[in-house]
C-alpha cells in the first residue's frame, strides 16, 4: 500500500479506536451509565481492554488469510490501545472503585482468583507495552522480543479468565470471549503443526 | 447504626422533593419512550396504582431514600435477563392480574389467596428498608406491606413445620430470562419458620406508596432487609410449609458461594468478593457494611449459638 493511504487509514483507525473512552466520559458526564456508573465505568473499560486484545491477536491471521501485509503495521498501535484501556480499567478499580484502599486491594489481588489473574494479565502488558518502540525491538533483537511478545497470549487467557470467574452465573459473555481467543489461538496451532498447507491453499485460489 | 425516627411520619412527608421529581420525570420519560415503542412497556407498568390507607410501620430507617429510578432501573430478576438493566426492559410483559398465591404444606388451614385477598389481608404499613446486595451494592427502598406473620398466622403451621420454602413465577410466556438456564427454575428461597414469622420480615405489595412495578418482583413479594437481597423472593406464586430446610436455587447452582442462611455480614467474605464494605447507590465512596445490614438489635438472638462462618 502506498504511504499516503496507509496514514490516513492509521490515523482515522488512532481516532476510531478512542471512540470508547469518549463515549463512556459522556456517559459519565450526562450522567446515562444507570444507577451504579463506577461498576459500569470499571466494566466498560475492561470490556474494551479485552476486545483490544482479541482485536490485536486477529492481526496475524487476517494478514495471513488476506495477503495484506500492511495489515501487520496497525498491530502495534491496536496493542497499545488495548494496553491503555487495560490501565484505565485498573485504575478505574483502584481509585473510584476503591478509592486506593491498600488493604483492601491487596486482600483481592491475592484472594480472589479473578482479581488475581487480571492482575496478572496487566503486570505481564506491561513488558510489552515498554517494549513496543522501534529502538527497544533493535536494543533486544528480533528473536529475544519476539519471544517476549510471545506471552500476549497467556495475557489472552488470563484476561478471558478473569471476566469468567467474574460474573456471577450467566456465563454468555465470556464464553463468546472464550470461543473468540480459541479461535485465533487455534489458527496459530494448525498453521504451526501443517506448515505452509492452508497457506498454499489460500494463495493458489 | 440504626437511626430511629419517630413512626407517625409518611414517606411523603420526608421524600426529598428532588427524588419525587426525579422519579415524576421518569415516568413521564417513560411513558413518552413507551409511546414511542423503545421501551417496551405498556401504560399498565408505568402507572402504577396508588395504594390508599397506608400507615407508618416500625423499624423505617431516616437514611436518604434511592431514588424511584434508581430503583427501578437497576434490579437483579434473572427471570427478566441477567444484566441488571433487563428487567426495566423487559419485565413489561408479566400479568399482574389474576394472580394467585398458593399456600401449602404442612399447614392446617392451606388456600389460594388472591391479590385482593392478599392485599386485604392486613392493614398496609409503609416500612423503609435499607437493602443490601450480595454483589457489594445497597439501596433504601421505601416498601408497603405488611408482616408476613399475618398471613402465616391465619393458616396456622403445624408443630412439624419448620420451614418455609418460597416459589417465584417461572413462566416462560411472561419471562424472557427463563429461557436461558442460568438458574434452577422456579426460582425458590427459603426461611426458618421463626425467620418467617419475624415482624421485620415483609409481605411487600408496593414501592414509594404504589404498586410494585413488575421489575421489583410485582405483585407481591418477600423482603426480609438483614439478608443479602437475593433471599428476598419476587412475584411468588406459592409460599409451603416444610419440615426439612429447603434447598433455594442459589444453594443448587453455587453453593460454596451461598448458604441458606445468607444474613449480611461484614466478616464472611462470599469466596468472590469482601463483604466488609458496599456502595450505597447514589453514593460515590463505600462505606462500611453493617453486622446484619444494621437490623442486628432485632435479629441477632435467632441466630445465637450459630457458627455463622458455617452458616452462611
Amino acid at each position: 500500500m502506498p504511504p499516503r493511504p496507509f496514514t490516513l487509514i492509521k490515523a482515522a483507525l488512532f481516532l476510531v479506536c478512542l471512540g470508547p473512552l469518549l463515549d463512556l466520559t459522556y456517559g459519565v458526564i450526562a450522567d446515562t451509565l444507570g444507577a451504579n456508573p463506577i461498576e459500569a465505568l470499571t466494566r466498560g473499560l475492561g470490556d474494551w481492554a479485552l476486545r483490544f486484545l482479541l482485536i490485536t491477536l486477529a492481526v496475524t491471521p487476517l494478514r495471513r488469510l488476506s495477503g495484506a501485509a500492511w495489515l501487520l503495521r496497525l498491530r502495534r498501535m491496536l496493542g497499545l490501545y488495548a494496553f491503555f484501556y487495560a490501565l484505565l480499567h485498573v485504575l478505574s478499580y483502584v481509585w473510584l472503585d476503591q478509592f486506593f484502599d491498600g488493604a483492601a486491594i491487596l486482600k483481592d489481588v491475592f484472594k480472589r482468583p479473578f482479581i488475581s489473574v487480571g492482575f496478572a494479565s496487566f503486570l505481564l502488558l506491561i513488558p510489552l507495552a515498554a517494549t513496543s518502540t522501534n529502538t527497544m525491538i533493535r536494543r533486544l533483537g528480533g528473536a529475544r522480543w519476539q519471544a517476549l511478545h510471545r506471552t500476549v497470549y497467556a495475557i489472552g487467557l488470563f484476561a478471558v479468565l478473569h471476566f469468567w470467574w467474574m460474573v456471577k452465573q450467566d456465563i454468555t459473555q465470556p464464553a463468546l470471549y472464550a470461543a473468540t481467543l480459541a479461535l485465533l489461538l487455534g489458527v496459530r496451532v494448525y498453521w504451526a503443526v501443517l506448515p505452509g498447507v492452508v497457506g498454499n491453499i489460500i494463495h493458489r485460489s | 447504626m440504626l437511626i430511629r425516627r419517630p413512626a407517625d411520619t409518611l414517606p411523603s412527608e420526608i421524600t426529598p422533593q428532588a427524588i419525587y421529581r426525579d422519579r415524576r420525570e421518569f415516568l413521564r420519560a417513560a411513558g413518552g419512550l413507551a409511546l414511542a415503542g423503545g421501551l417496551g412497556l405498556t401504560s399498565d407498568d408505568v402507572a402504577a396504582a396508588k395504594l390508599a390507607n397506608t400507615r407508618p410501620g416500625p423499624y423505617s430507617t431516616g437514611e436518604e431514600m434511592t431514588s424511584y429510578k434508581n430503583i427501578t432501573t437497576y434490579n437483579n430478576f434473572y427471570e427478566f435477563g441477567t444484566d441488571k438493566a433487563d428487567p426495566a426492559r423487559t419485565a413489561g410483559s408479566l400479568r399482574q392480574r389474576p394472580w394467585t398465591v398458593q399456600v401449602d404444606g404442612l399447614v392446617r388451614r392451606p388456600g389460594s389467596y388472591d391479590l385482593d385477598a392478599l392485599l386485604k389481608l392486613a392493614p398496609l404499613e409503609d416500612r423503609i428498608y435499607r437493602m443490601r446486595c450480595v454483589e457489594g451494592w445497597s439501596m433504601v427502598i421505601p416498601w408497603v406491606g405488611y408482616p408476613l406473620h399475618e398471613l402465616i398466622r391465619r393458616v396456622e403451621p403445624l408443630g412439624s413445620a419448620k420451614f418455609v420454602e418460597f416459589t417465584t413465577l417461572a413462566d416462560r410466556a411472561q419471562m424472557p430470562g427463563v429461557h436461558a438456564p442460568v438458574l434452577h427454575w422456579p426460582y425458590t428461597e427459603g426461611l426458618r419458620l421463626d425467620e418467617a414469622l419475624h415482624p421485620l420480615t415483609l409481605l411487600a405489595v408496593g414501592l414509594y406508596g404504589e404498586t410494585l412495578p413488575n421489575q421489583n418482583g410485582a405483585p407481591v413479594r418477600i423482603v426480609t432487609p438483614w439478608k443479602y437481597g437475593f433471599k428476598s423472593a419476587k412475584s411468588i406464586v406459592r409460599i409451603r410449609f416444610v419440615e426439612a430446610q429447603p434447598e433455594s436455587s442459589w444453594m443448587r447452582a453455587a453453593p460454596r458461594e451461598y448458604g441458606f442462611y445468607s444474613n449480611v455480614n461484614p466478616d464472611v467474605e462470599h469466596p468472590r468478593w469482601s463483604q466488609a464494605k458496599e456502595r450505597r447507590i447514589g453514593e460515590f465512596t463505600k462505606r462500611k457494611t453493617l453486622m446484619f445490614n444494621g437490623y442486628g438489635e432485632q435479629v441477632a438472638q435467632m441466630y445465637s449459638g450459630l457458627d455463622l462462618r458455617k452458616f452462611f
